[in-house]
C-alpha cells in the first residue's frame, strides 16, 4: 500500500513510519497539515494516517473534511493524544473512517491500516466466504466445514463473518468489539478472548488444521495454511 | 519589543549599597495598605450608601410633602387674597360704568372707612394720571399698561410693609387700583419656613443616624462570611460560615457558602486522593517496567530473556496507559460533558450484549449468569458508557464469584426509575469497605491479589450520576457467612 502519514512529532513519525515499511507498504511521511493537504490531493495514496493536532494552520480534521470536499476518498486513519469520546465522534464526523488513541501498539496501528486500506471500495454482495474447507453462507446463516455443518450462535456468526472478511489479516481484540459489537469501552479483562476461543473450538472440533491463529501480541487471523 | 517604561535597578548607573528594590516595594506597600481615612471609608461601604439612598428618599418624600402644604396654606392665602382683590376691583368697575367717577370715588371712601385695620388701598386716577379718590398717593413706580399685578413695599405710620396690588383699566382712560396689605400673610409663610427648616434638619440628621446603623447591622451580620472567607483564603479549608437560624437572605448567603465550601474540599479531598493514589498504583507499575527494562539492558546477551523481558516491560506500560485512560474517562464522565451526547436507548438490548459478552468468561470458570428483565426498559443516556458500567459490575462478578457459583444480572422496571443488581457470591464487603469502596483506585484488603485497577466502581457510580442517578451496595446470594456475596445497585430515573 501507498500510505501517507501527517505526523508532527519526528519520534512517532519515524517510529510509524519504519514499522509500516518493514510491513511492507511505502510510506511518505509529512510534518505538517499544510504539506499533508499537498501531497494528498495532488498525489494517489491508499490510506492517510493523520495526527489530529498538526502546526501549520490546517489540522487533521480540517484536512479530511477538504479532501472530502474535493470528492476525494481515500480512507483515512486519525491517531490522536485526545482521548475523549467527543473527540472521536469529530474525526469520524469530518470524514475518518477509524481514529486510534496514542499511546498505541503498533500492532494495532497496522492491523488497522490494513482493514482500512484493503477495504473493497463497493461491498462486493458476495452470498459465500470461503477459507480453506470453512464455508460461510450468508443468506441461510449457515456454517459448514468439510460439508459439515457446525452451528454457531448468532455473535458466533458475526464474529467468523468479520474475521472471514479480512481473512489473511490481523484482527486486534479492540477492532472485533467496535465491529461485531459495537461498543467503544474498555472490557477491563480480555472478554474478547474467551468468545473466539469458544468459536475455535466449535470450528476445529473432528479437524486437525486449526483455521482461527492467535498472532501474538496483536490479536487473531484466519487464513488456511497454519 | 518595546523598551521596558523604567531603567531596571540593576542598571542603574549608582547601584546603591542597601537593596534598590527594598524602597519602592515598601512605599508601594504602605501606600496601598495606608489608611484611606474615616470618610473614603464611609463612602466606600455598601451599607452607608444603602443608608444614604434610603435618606435621599426620605428627604425626597418630605419635599413632596412640604410642596403640598405649601400649596394647601400659603398658596391658599395668596390666591384667596387675590380672589378678593380681583372682586373688589370689579365690583368697583361695575360701579364706574354704573355711574361714574364720583360714585367709585364715593365706595371707596366707604370703603376706607369700614376698613379699621387699615388694610386696603384704593387709587382711582384720572387718564392724566390725576389723583381722583383713594389712600395711595400714586401708581406704583414701574408701572406698565399691559401688566395687571404689582407688588409693592409701602411704609405706614413708620412700619414698612407690603402690599398687592391689582390695576384695572377703565374704558376712558382712567385706571382703577386695589391693593391689600399682605404682611400677615407674609408673617405666616415666615412660620411655615422656620418650622419646616427646623423639621428637615431633624429629618436629615435622623436620616444620616439610620444610615449609620443600617451600615452597622450590615457589617455585623456579614462579619462572619467575611471572617471565613478570609480564614479560607488564609489556607484552611476547615471553617464554615456559622449560621444564626434567622432564616434571612444572610443566611441564604452563608449556607450557600458553606455548601460551596463543602463541595470544594470534597473535590480538594479527590484531587489529593488521586495523587496519593496515582503515586501509589502508577508508580508500582511503572517502577516495575523500569526495573525489568533496566534488567534486560543487563541481560542483553541472552535474546530470550531480553525479548521477555522487553514484553513484559511493554505489558506493564499497557497497564498505566488503561489506568491512566480509566481516570481520564472518569473525570470526564464527572465533569459531565458528555450529557450532551445523550439519546434514547433501550437497556435491554444492552444488558443482552453485557450479558453475552461476560456470560461466555463465567461459563468458562463454570459459573452460571442468571438473568432477569424485563421486555423494554426505554431511557435516555449514553449507550457505550452505560455497558462500561454493566461490564465493570459484571467483571468484578466474575472475578470474585468462586468457580462453580453463581452470578445474578436483573434489571426491573418502577414507576419512575429503571433498577439494575449485579450480585455475586464472593468476599463481599465489609460495611467500612462499603463506604470507602468507589473511591478512586480503593481496593479492599481481600481484592489486593485480584487483578484490576480499583477503577471500576469509581466510573460506574461516576456513570450512574451522570444518569441522575444513585449506587448502593448490597448482600449478594452467596452461600457460606465468610462469603455472603455482594450486590451492587444503580438506580437511574426515567425522567
Amino acid at each position: 500500500m501507498r500510505i501517507l502519514l501527517v505526523e508532527d512529532d519526528a519520534e512517532v513519525g519515524r517510529f510509524v513510519k519504519k514499522g509500516l515499511q518493514e510491513a511492507g507498504h511505502t510510506v511518505e511521511h509529512v510534518p505538517n497539515g499544510r504539506e499533508g493537504l499537498f501531497m494528498a490531493a495532488s498525489e494517489n495514496f491508499d490510506l492517510l494516517v493523520l495526527d489530529r493536532m498538526l502546526p501549520g494552520g490546517i489540522d487533521g480534521v480540517r484536512l479530511v473534511e477538504t479532501l472530502r470536499g474535493q470528492g476525494n476518498h481515500t480512507p483515512v486513519l486519525f491517531l490522536s493524544a485526545l482521548a475523549g469520546v467527543d473527540e472521536r465522534v469529530k474525526g469520524l464526523k469530518a470524514g475518518g473512517d477509524d481514529y486510534l488513541v496514542k499511546p498505541f501498539a503498533f500492532a494495532e496501528l497496522l492491523a488497522r491500516c490494513e482493514a482500512l486500506g484493503r477495504r473493497p471500495a463497493v461491498d462486493a454482495p458476495a452470498t459465500r466466504l470461503k477459507i480453506a474447507d470453512l464455508e460461510l453462507d450468508l443468506l441461510s446463516r449457515t456454517v459448514t466445514r468439510g460439508g459439515k455443518r457446525i452451528d454457531v450462535q448468532p455473535r458466533e456468526f458475526r464474529l467468523l463473518e468479520h474475521l472471514m472478511r479480512h481473512a489473511g489479516q490481523v484482527v486486534t481484540r479492540t477492532m472485533l468489539l467496535e465491529k461485531v459489537w459495537d461498543y467503544h469501552f474498555d472490557p477491563q479483562t480480555n472478554v474478547i478472548d474467551v468468545h473466539v476461543s469458544r468459536l475455535r473450538q466449535k470450528l476445529d472440533k473432528g479437524f486437525d488444521k486449526p483455521l482461527i491463529h492467535t498472532v501474538r501480541n496483536a490479536g487473531y487471523m484466519i487464513r488456511a495454511e497454519p | 519589543m518595546s523598551p521596558p517604561p523604567h531603567p531596571r535597578p540593576d542598571l542603574a548607573p549608582h547601584p546603591r549599597p542597601d537593596m534598590p528594590h527594598a524602597v519602592p516595594l515598601a512605599a508601594a506597600t504602605r501606600r496601598r495598605g495606608q489608611h484611606p481615612g474615616p470618610l473614603w471609608q464611609l463612602l466606600s461601604s455598601a451599607g452607608f450608601r444603602f443608608a444614604l439612598l434610603f435618606a435621599a428618599l426620605f428627604l425626597l418624600a418630605g419635599l413632596a410633602f412640604t410642596g403640598v402644604l405649601w400649596w394647601g396654606t400659603a398658596g391658599a392665602l395668596d390666591r384667596q387674597i387675590d380672589a378678593a382683590i380681583r372682586a373688589d376691583a370689579m365690583a368697583l368697575a361695575e360701579r364706574w360704568r354704573d355711574a361714574g367717577d364720583q360714585a367709585v370715588a364715593d365706595a371707596i371712601g366707604e370703603r376706607l372707612a369700614l376698613d379699621a385695620e387699615n388694610q386696603t388701598l384704593y387709587l382711582l386716577s384720572a387718564p392724566s394720571g390725576q389723583r381722583l379718590a383713594g389712600n395711595l398717593e400714586a401708581l406704583p413706580q414701574g408701572f406698565a399698561p399691559d401688566v395687571q399685578w404689582y407688588g409693592m413695599s409701602l411704609e405706614r405710620d413708620g412700619i414698612p410693609g407690603e402690599a398687592r396690588l391689582f390695576v384695572l383699566p377703565l374704558p376712558d382712560g382712567s385706571r382703577l387700583a386695589v391693593g391689600r396689605d399682605v404682611e400677615e400673610k407674609l408673617r405666616l409663610r415666615a412660620l411655615l419656613t422656620e418650622g419646616l427648616a427646623w423639621s428637615a434638619g431633624v429629618a436629615l440628621l435622623f436620616a444620616f443616624a439610620g444610615a449609620a446603623l443600617l451600615r452597622r447591622a450590615l457589617e455585623r451580620r456579614l462579619a462572619p462570611v467575611t471572617a471565613t472567607a478570609a480564614l479560607i483564603a488564609g489556607g484552611d479549608l476547615s471553617p464554615r460560615v456559622p449560621l444564626s437560624g434567622r432564616e434571612d437572605e444572610f443566611e441564604a448567603l452563608g449556607h450557600s457558602m458553606n455548601t460551596m465550601l463543602d463541595r470544594i474540599a470534597h473535590l480538594m479531598e479527590g484531587v489529593r486522593g488521586v495523587s496519593d493514589a496515582i503515586a501509589h498504583d502508577l508508580r508500582t507499575p511503572i517502577a516495575r517496567a523500569r526495573n525489568r527494562l533496566e534488567e534486560a539492558l543487563a541481560n542483553a546477551d541472552d535474546p530470550a530473556a531480553l525479548h521477555s523481558a522487553l514484553e513484559r516491560g511493554i505489558a506493564d506500560l499497557d497497564n498505566v496507559t488503561r489506568v491512566f485512560q480509566a481516570v481520564l474517562r472518569i473525570a470526564e464522565v464527572e465533569a459531565g460533558a458528555r450529557r450532551a451526547a445523550f439519546a434514547p436507548v433501550d437497556l435491554v438490548p444492552l444488558l443482552e450484549d453485557a450479558a453475552e459478552l461476560y456470560g461466555a468468561t463465567a461459563e468458562e470458570n463454570g459459573q452460571t449468569l442468571r438473568t432477569e428483565w424485563p421486555a423494554a426498559l426505554p431511557l435516555t443516556g449514553d449507550r457505550d458508557l452505560l455497558l462500561q458500567a454493566l461490564a465493570n459490575l459484571l467483571d468484578n462478578a466474575v472475578k470474585f464469584t468462586p468457580d462453580g457459583g453463581s452470578i445474578l444480572l436483573k434489571a426491573e422496571l418502577l414507576e419512575d426509575a429503571i433498577v439494575v443488581r449485579v450480585s455475586d457470591q464472593g468476599p463481599g464487603l465489609s460495611l467500612e469497605d462499603r463506604e470507602r469502596v468507589g473511591e478512586r483506585f480503593f481496593r479492599a484488603d481481600s481484592s489486593r491479589n485480584t487483578p484490576g485497577s480499583g477503577l471500576g466502581l469509581s466510573l460506574v457510580r461516576a456513570v450512574v450520576q451522570l444518569h441522575g442517578g444513585t449506587l448502593w451496595f448490597d448482600e449478594g446470594h452467596g452461600e457460606s457467612l465468610d462469603k455472603p456475596g455482594l450486590a451492587v445497585c444503580f438506580r437511574l430515573p426515567l425522567a
